[in-house]
């Protein structure tokens, strides 16, 4: 690994690669554990973690597997610290049974997704087709994680540090999807000082330490003697995610007012939709971008609004993918919008569209 | 008259979910008596496996994990390392500590963690009925090798304790049994041992005791116990593999 060159100018601004800011993050957010695995195109995040995690006095293990790093996880948020992994989709999926454990003990950590090419190996350029994996839980059971999607450094050092509070705050894992472009991108970002969300987190009085002067605490996701059992906790999941829903949706809208067409985009792709715009707004017709920034809750609401607001409108839902944000789009704006007015540019093999290419498509759009 | 034995205190309960002539019960008895007698209840966290032992936290009064299948030294690594001033025990049948978390445990006793593991080998996958684990024996019939286990196609059982006795940092491996009171006897000194040597922080440390299955080996007690003498003893030999001090 070639020595990291952080560069600190006059507005306290620092040029790192995506992969490592998120890294950063961890470390300023207090993450005590880190585990993880190389796999393309996520390996800066273990190569940087693992020398300032020994910096500071704090512990990385480079698991024997995928499966054994998201255990590790899963052990040390039982034990009570923040924790934090990363991989890259078929990394991810791997991980998908601790995952499914995690959410079902109600343990908070982090998960960062450099999402790439699939299915398989696919490849390891960048691409967004890891979304029903993030937002429709991905492992066995019914249980969800909060998706934060960042679409710049600034996003990754920010939601880095808000995934840790928002997962201990709501006891569960927290994604952070990025993918082979942000990871990999390097862009000036403000290494400010980590400021908590929430003003106090609940106590991890559930953590294992030692029963010494209390009851011992026990660890499970296994709930026998129906009804009573499984039932009782899956309900108690589901007022959570329904509470989750209600008071977390994170999006960007911009230009959306009185527009032609909308572009839902997210992620690198966002960028992307935004650089079209920014280049063509002036050649008569208005472009807006809608940007949800949590995944899951996905920001029904916010788009939902729009669409009333705008009502001959067109969207135009764009993934580097064969269309799995669409589903969202499409069940949110249901009653809203006809469905003729809802359409698709996606990439299917692991790779990105163009600020030309987009313009291109928003022109056949309105054509038709 | 004198009270010689009684239910260790770290042990919650007189009756367990296990199958008559189980030899799981006797291992938990061994296992609180140890605890009781270094004074680590408080100090204690326990993974449970997935298998006949998955309740474990209700019959040990301690902190207690419920670990995915095989995943239990992977889990144990980090409590320990996140709480080293504790005592991490991992507790694994055949089929979670042998076959399906066979990548875990080696890494876990190659990286030298300091830790204590009970492996309790009744050469069957005693929760799901009696399929074939990966210390069946040859010959050996189970549920999923109906004419029994044949080394063409299945190969031969793991020893696991010659197996990971050939990693330079795990510092005390011993196979024991409970087919006798003598044999209890040895298997309680050697939980000590594996205990003892997690508090001097020696290193990783594991016992692996031969169990009876009955229920899962469709033989009664008393035969069970015989299977274990007449067959299991001359392809597990007891004794210790690896003793650093």
């Amino acid at each position: 690994m070639a020595e990291l060159n952080i560069t600190e100018s006059q507005d306290k601004r620092v040029l790192m690669k995506g992969n490592e800011a998120v890294g950063e993050a961890a470390i300023k957010a207090g993450c005590h554990c880190y585990f993880a695995y190389p796999i393309t195109p996520q390996t800066e995040t273990p190569e940087y973690l693992s020398k300032r995690m020994e910096e500071e006095n704090r512990v990385f293990i480079q698991a024997e597997s995928e499966v054994a790093a998201i255990n590790m996880v899963f052990g040390a948020s039982a034990a009570g610290v923040r924790v934090m992994t990363s991989s890259s989709s078929p990394g991810i999926s791997l991980k998908q049974e601790g995952i499914s454990y995690i959410a079902g003990a109600e343990l908070p950590c982090v998960i960062i997704n450099v999402v790439r090419g699939g299915p398989g190996l696919g490849n390891i350029e960048a691409s967004q087709a890891d979304y029903f994996q993030s937002t429709r839980g991905g492992g066995h059971g019914d249980y969800r994680c909060i998706v934060l999607a960042p679409n710049c450094l600034q996003e990754c050092y920010d939601m880095t540090m808000n995934a840790f509070d928002l997962a201990d705050f709501y006891r569960m894992p927290v994604i952070i999807q990025s993918d082979g472009i942000i990871g990999q991108l390097v862009e000036p970002f403000q290494m400010h000082p980590y400021k908590p969300m929430f003003e106090k987190l609940p106590k991890k009085d559930w953590a294992l330490t030692g029963c010494a002067g209390r009851k011992p605490n026990v660890v499970r996701t296994l709930f026998l003697n129906p009804p009573n059992g499984l039932e009782l906790h899956n309900r108690k999941l589901e007022q959570k995610y329904n509470k989750i829903k209600s008071e977390l949706r994170w999006c960007e809208t911009y230009n959306c007012d009185n527009a032609d067409i909308i572009v839902i985009a997210y992620g690198a792709t966002s960028r992307i939709a935004k650089s079209a715009i920014k280049k063509h707004n002036n050649n008569g017709t208005k472009i807006g971008l809608f940007r949800p920034k949590t995944l899951w809750p996905w920001p029904d609401a916010e788009l939902t609004d729009i669409a009333k607001k705008n009502k001959s409108a067109k969207f135009l839902v764009i993934e580097m993918s064969t269309g799995q944000m669409l589903e969202d789009v499409l069940l949110t704006l249901m009653d809203v919008v006809p469905k003729k007015d809802i359409l698709f540019y996606g990439m299917g093999g692991g790779w990105n569209p163009t600020p030309d290419s987009v313009y291109k498509k928003i022109q056949e759009v309105l054509k038709t | 008259m004198n009270i010689v034995k009684t239910q260790p205190k770290s042990i919650t309960t007189d009756s367990t979910k296990y199958c008559p002539g189980c030899g799981h019960g006797i291992i938990l008895r061994l296992i609180g008596e140890a605890i009781d007698e270094l004074g680590i209840r408080e100090r204690m966290l326990l993974t449970a496996p997935v298998g006949c032992a998955v309740v474990l936290y209700d019959y040990i009064f301690c902190d207690v994990i419920e670990c995915a299948h095989g995943r239990a030294p992977a889990v144990g690594t980090a409590l320990k390392r996140v709480h080293p001033d504790k005592f991490v025990l991992i507790y694994q049948g055949d089929g979670d500590l042998a076959a399906i978390g066979t990548a875990e445990i080696i890494h876990a006793a190659n990286r030298g963690e300091n830790m204590s593991v009970i492996f309790v080998n009744n050469a069957t996958y005693g929760m799901t009925g009696g399929q074939m684990a990966p210390t069946t024996l040859v010959g050996q019939k189970t549920t999923t090798c109906p004419s029994g286990r044949t080394i063409k196609g299945m190969g031969k059982p793991i020893r696991v304790c010659e197996m990971l006795s050939t990693l330079e940092e795990t510092k005390y491996l011993e196979r024991t049994s409970i087919n006798s009171v003598r044999n209890i006897n040895k298997t309680k000194a050697a939980i000590r041992k594996v205990f003892q040597n997690q508090l001097n922080g020696i290193g990783f440390s594991m016992v692996e005791i031969l169990s009876m299955c009955p229920v899962g080996w469709k033989v009664s007690p008393v035969e069970a116990v015989q299977f274990i003498e007449e067959q299991m003893l001359n392809y597990f030999p007891l004794g210790v593999y690896k003793n650093v001090e």
